[in-house]
């Protein structure tokens, strides 16, 4: 145990000797790291935010629901208990004459409610669910379509399905993103680490001459990739959060603009550390294909 | 301790460099591969040091057969060797304590415990004085005592050399063949390949003559 702990400690201090020794290529390495790591995570950030705000608009995710002109009171009433039972969250009864009203005071569209012979509109609830995803929005709606009495039921979706689609797409968007800058991270840590054991490759023949394993050979590699990926991904952690913390003033400006309460949510150390891990994970796959592939001419 | 049976080594391309090789090594002995140049003691030394494979024939060292052993074993096997080799193989980016604690590295000793070790091993071949030196910086004598420090520094059961002499001016040999012959005499086998027939003056081993491949 000792001698395997005092083998992991030499190449763990091997590798920041390594990462140490040359310091501009480092930070070249791990700004390349870094940025690469910055675009899909502020992308994640950003959607996060985009997701709470669509959650948090109120009075949008809504289901409208007209009532037959023949509705009597004693049918508004039966609604109105079965809205208590089964909507979870927020309703309010809009009379006709109100909308009328409304209508009314709509800009050039009082001549024109004035000459109706008797007011067209029907009596409405508007409901606001507790549940607002798309799916449990589509099942109320249709559980109310054939309430008595109901002659139309509007889901207000159809931004909410627009939106949904919108945060699908950038998922997938980012999925690619991450994808791809996830690969030139590992391509960065693949070349970093071959020129290395190419400059190293007089040690490296004579450490095999004389007992070293395969394994002593490779940690400090794996060390130094998975510790610059890590030190990449707590660049990239610290740039989202450096960019958010300049977006967040002017984004709570706008939102009060709108009435809204909306702020920006920063990322917090889990997922700062997260970061880090992932770089750290890309970082040691890079290594393990490099070395793989540059110790082969050793053997 | 060593028993070769029937080794031989064809390269790629047929050259046969060794045939039927047979001979056997007691532990302590001191033994010496002679031969002219091309006469195959080179690739002797790399067959018993396990750089590379016998085509065919078995080659036993302490009752583990080297010619059948998986890959990932041997390093572990090449640990009981102390190898010293004609153009040493030091490292010239490190200094001359770095290279002696490179072995010890590999074993997973503690930094402190390697340094002692170390030093010591330099002792044995009087350059303590040099341990900060760079290789570049040593004599030939010096490197080759360098070597020889890095080689027994984990107090390998056989030493194995090949034409540690080579290079050197006589005066620079004599003092590695007295080397050599202070670890025999401590117990530990030695056997060396080398043309320098001084050492069988010297030292009366045993010897193992080669030529064209095959034991004479």
């Amino acid at each position: 145990m000792n001698t395997w702990l005092s083998l992991h400690r030499a190449a763990l201090a091997s590798a920041f000797r390594r990462l140490s020794a040359s310091p501009l290529n480092t930070l070249l390495s791990l700004l390349v790291i870094g940025i690469a790591l910055t675009l899909p995570a502020f992308g994640y950030v950003a959607l996060d935010n985009l997701r709470a705000l669509g959650n948090n608009t109120s009075g949008v995710q809504q289901i409208s629901l007209f009532m037959g002109l023949d509705a009597s009171k004693k049918d508004l009433g039966e609604i109105e208990d079965r809205l208590r039972q089964s909507a979870n969250g927020r309703w309010r009864f809009v009379p006709k004459e109100d909308a009328l009203k409304r209508m009314q005071a709509s800009e050039g569209m009082a001549e024109i409610v004035a000459s109706l012979p008797r007011n067209p509109l029907p009596d409405a609830f508007i409901v606001e669910p507790v549940n607002s995803g798309p799916e449990a929005l589509e099942i109320l709606r249709k559980e109310i379509a054939g309430w008595p009495k109901v002659a139309h039921v509007q889901l207000d979706s159809a931004w909410v399905k627009r939106f949904d689609a919108f945060l699908r797409l950038g998922k997938l968007m980012l999925w690619m993103l991450a994808c791809l800058f996830g690969a030139g991270l590992v391509a960065v840590t693949f070349n970093t680490i071959r020129l290395q054991v190419m400059a190293q490759s007089a040690e490296i023949e004579v450490a095999r001459m004389i007992g070293a394993t395969d394994a002593f050979v490779r940690r400090p590699f794996y060390y130094f990739g998975a510790l610059q990926g890590a030190l990449g991904g707590l660049l990239a952690a610290t740039l989202v959060l450096l960019a958010l913390r300049l977006l967040a003033g002017p984004v709570g400006e706008l939102a009060a603009l709108y009435g809204s309460a909306f702020t920006l949510r920063l990322p917090g150390w889990p997922e700062g550390l997260a970061l880090a891990a992932l770089g750290a994970l890309l970082g040691w796959i890079g290594a393990q294909l490099s070395v793989s592939l540059s110790l082969r001419k050793f053997d | 301790m060593i028993v070769a049976s029937n080794l031989s080594k064809r390269y790629p391309g047929g050259f046969e460099a060794l045939r039927d090789v047979s001979f056997s090594v007691e532990a302590g002995q001191m033994v010496l591969i002679t031969g002219h140049s091309g006469a195959g003691k080179t690739t002797l030394f790399k067959l018993l040091s396990t750089i590379e494979r016998p085509t065919a024939g078995s080659l036993v060292v302490n009752g583990q057969n080297l010619s059948a052993m998986r890959h990932s074993a041997i390093p572990h096997v090449r640990r009981h060797f102390g190898l010293v080799f004609q153009d040493q193989k030091l490292l010239f980016d490190r200094s001359a304590l770095d290279n002696v604690l490179l072995p010890l590295h590999i074993a997973g000793l503690p930094r402190r415990e390697a340094v002692r070790r170390g030093q010591a091993a330099l002792d044995k071949v009087g350059l303590l004085a040099r341990e900060k030196a760079n290789p570049i910086a040593l004599s030939g004598g010096e490197q080759q005592r360098l070597a020889i420090a890095r080689a027994v520094v984990n107090r390998p059961a056989v030493l194995l050399a090949d034409e540690p002499t080579g290079n050197l001016d006589a005066e620079s040999g004599a003092a590695i063949l007295d080397i050599f012959a202070d670890f025999h005499r401590v117990g530990v086998t030695v056997v060396v390949a080398t043309h320098d027939q001084s050492w069988i003056e010297r030292y009366h081993p045993n010897v193992l003559r080669l030529d064209h491949g095959r034991l004479m």
